[in-house]
């Protein structure tokens, strides 16, 4: 096949069905993995995650899929944080009553807050749209203003601008939603439920050789 | 922004997608992952899947056919019918569910409401509510009662009361179907709607009754819902997700509009 071989990192953080049948539906060479020397043999990672931060970062510590992440980011091979995976990479989170993370990217995860009276919902939940520069190659094709789906409570308050590679509104604020650096691509929202834009997204990081950046 | 969603929903019967008037009369219209992929690729925001005989038949969940859509199926959708446990929700999720509807089971025991919330998370936990209008009272402030078995037993509960406590204890989302609309397609109850998305602080989906554009308009402008679930509208074949959509923009609800993927 030639193409890339994508180890989808299972620290035990959620169900990572869609994420699997996702790269499945669009012909990429996926696999889910919580073996650490398989995993350390992919070309590509995805760190998927739904849950808390402090049981995700015990579980990725456990599994000690952690030291395969950081030796492929080092190694410049690309990689996909989703949703929960976004937030640890980041310094720290609020979550769970303060948590480390692994600090790949400045900036500290928080928790949605709005007034009462503005009645915003939290979890943030649903399609919202995404403002992007359009020049990512992940985010080829896919024109700035497009929706991708969210299901979030705390949001990554991502420390530099040039981490920044899109954003979102909600109850009136703006906030990061797709972050990273040299070959660390990260979304809030997820790929795998965004329907053909999603796909898109997966698709493009797929062929992304991590070096080609904005 | 966050957008207004669309979601279609499939009720199963033997592995077919039916639809009934008030819950009576089905009529078979296709099989449920070829139809899946028909809404997704028309626009459809969200599908719900009801498999609508798992209860009455005592058995559990078809995770199969749940399976089989989560390999078309790239949207968020989720799953109700035949649940009973929380064991049941995690093979309903592990099959590929993003979200669980509990109805009757959550009322009769609320609990689930709360266990669901604690193991998955509440954005999993989704409150599916019949309601009939049966009058305002004294034990019925809305004048909205909740029914089960699909209107055949009433619970004596008022409609916002059950809601907000469902809320209390787990439910991070309601799908609130009028079951005196349902199939009719005479347009939502818009009443119950609003008294209801304005009683809870998790998104409120209108349910039963939309047999025209303006209908869907008005569950998100006057029944001030955050989704509108649709089925005879589409199933019928008389209107398309994507007309749907653009009736939606064109009155000003922030809507998605489809994207279409780049042949290779």
């Amino acid at each position: 096949m030639g193409s890339v071989r994508i180890a989808i990192l299972d620290y035990g953080a959620g169900n990572l069905t869609s994420v699997d049948l996702a790269f499945r539906r669009i012909g990429a060479r996926a696999q889910v993995t919580a073996d650490a020397p398989a995993a350390a043999l992919a070309d590509a990672l995805v760190f998927p995650g739904v849950g808390s931060a402090a049981s995700g970062m015990a579980g990725l510590r456990r599994s000690e899929l952690d030291k395969v992440l950081l030796e492929g980011v080092r190694a410049g091979k690309p990689v996909l944080a989703v949703c929960l995976g976004m937030q640890m990479l980041l310094s720290r989170s609020a979550e769970d009553g303060g948590v480390e993370g692994l600090g790949l990217i400045p900036g500290d995860v928080r928790l949605f807050t709005f007034p009462p009276a503005a009645r915003i919902k939290v979890p943030h939940m649903g399609w919202n749209t995404v403002a992007h520069p359009e020049k990512h190659p992940v985010f080829a094709g896919i024109p700035s203003g497009e929706a991708f789906y969210f299901v979030h409570s705390y949001y990554a308050a991502v420390g530099s601008p040039e981490n920044v590679f899109g954003t979102s509104e909600y109850g009136g604020r703006e906030f990061v939603c797709a972050a990273g650096r040299d070959n660390i691509f990260a979304t809030q929202f997820h790929p795998e439920r965004s329907g053909e834009a999603g796909l898109q997204m997966l698709e493009n990081f797929s062929k992304w050789d991590g070096r080609t950046c904005c | 922004m966050l957008l207004k969603r669309l979601i279609v929903c499939l009720d199963v019967r033997d592995r077919r997608v039916t639809k009934g008037v008030r819950f009576m009369d089905n009529r078979d219209i296709g099989d449920p992952v070829e139809l899946a992929e028909k809404y997704c690729r028309d626009g459809a925001d969200e599908l719900v899947f009801y498999d609508i005989t798992a209860s009455a038949e005592h058995r559990p969940t078809d995770l199969e056919m749940v399976r089989r859509v989560a390999e078309k199926v790239f949207i968020p959708f989720s799953v109700g019918g035949g649940v009973r446990s929380a064991a049941d929700m995690r093979q309903v999720l592990l099959a590929g569910a993003d979200k669980v509807s509990l109805n009757s089971l959550a009322v009769q025991h609320p609990e689930i409401l709360s266990e669901g919330a604690r193991s998955f998370g509440r954005q999993c936990v989704v409150l599916g509510m019949d309601v009939r209008f049966a009058g305002v009272s004294a034990s019925l402030p809305s004048g909205y009662e909740v029914v089960i078995e699909g209107g055949r037993r009433s619970m004596g509960l008022d409609a916002v009361a059950w809601a907000r406590r469902a809320v209390e204890l787990g439910a991070g989302e309601i799908c609130l179907n009028a079951i005196d609309t349902d199939g009719v397609r005479s347009g939502y109850e818009l009443d119950i709607t609003r008294m209801i998305s304005e009683s809870v602080p998790v998104p409120v989906i209108a349910s039963g009754g939309a047999g025209a554009l303006s209908h869907v308009a008005d569950a998100f402008l006057r029944g001030k819902a955050d989704a509108a679930l649709v089925a005879s509208m589409v199933h019928s074949g008389e209107f398309t997700c994507g007309q749907i959509k653009n009736h939606m923009i064109e009155n000003n609800i922030p809507a998605r509009r489809q994207f279409v993927r780049k042949k290779k």
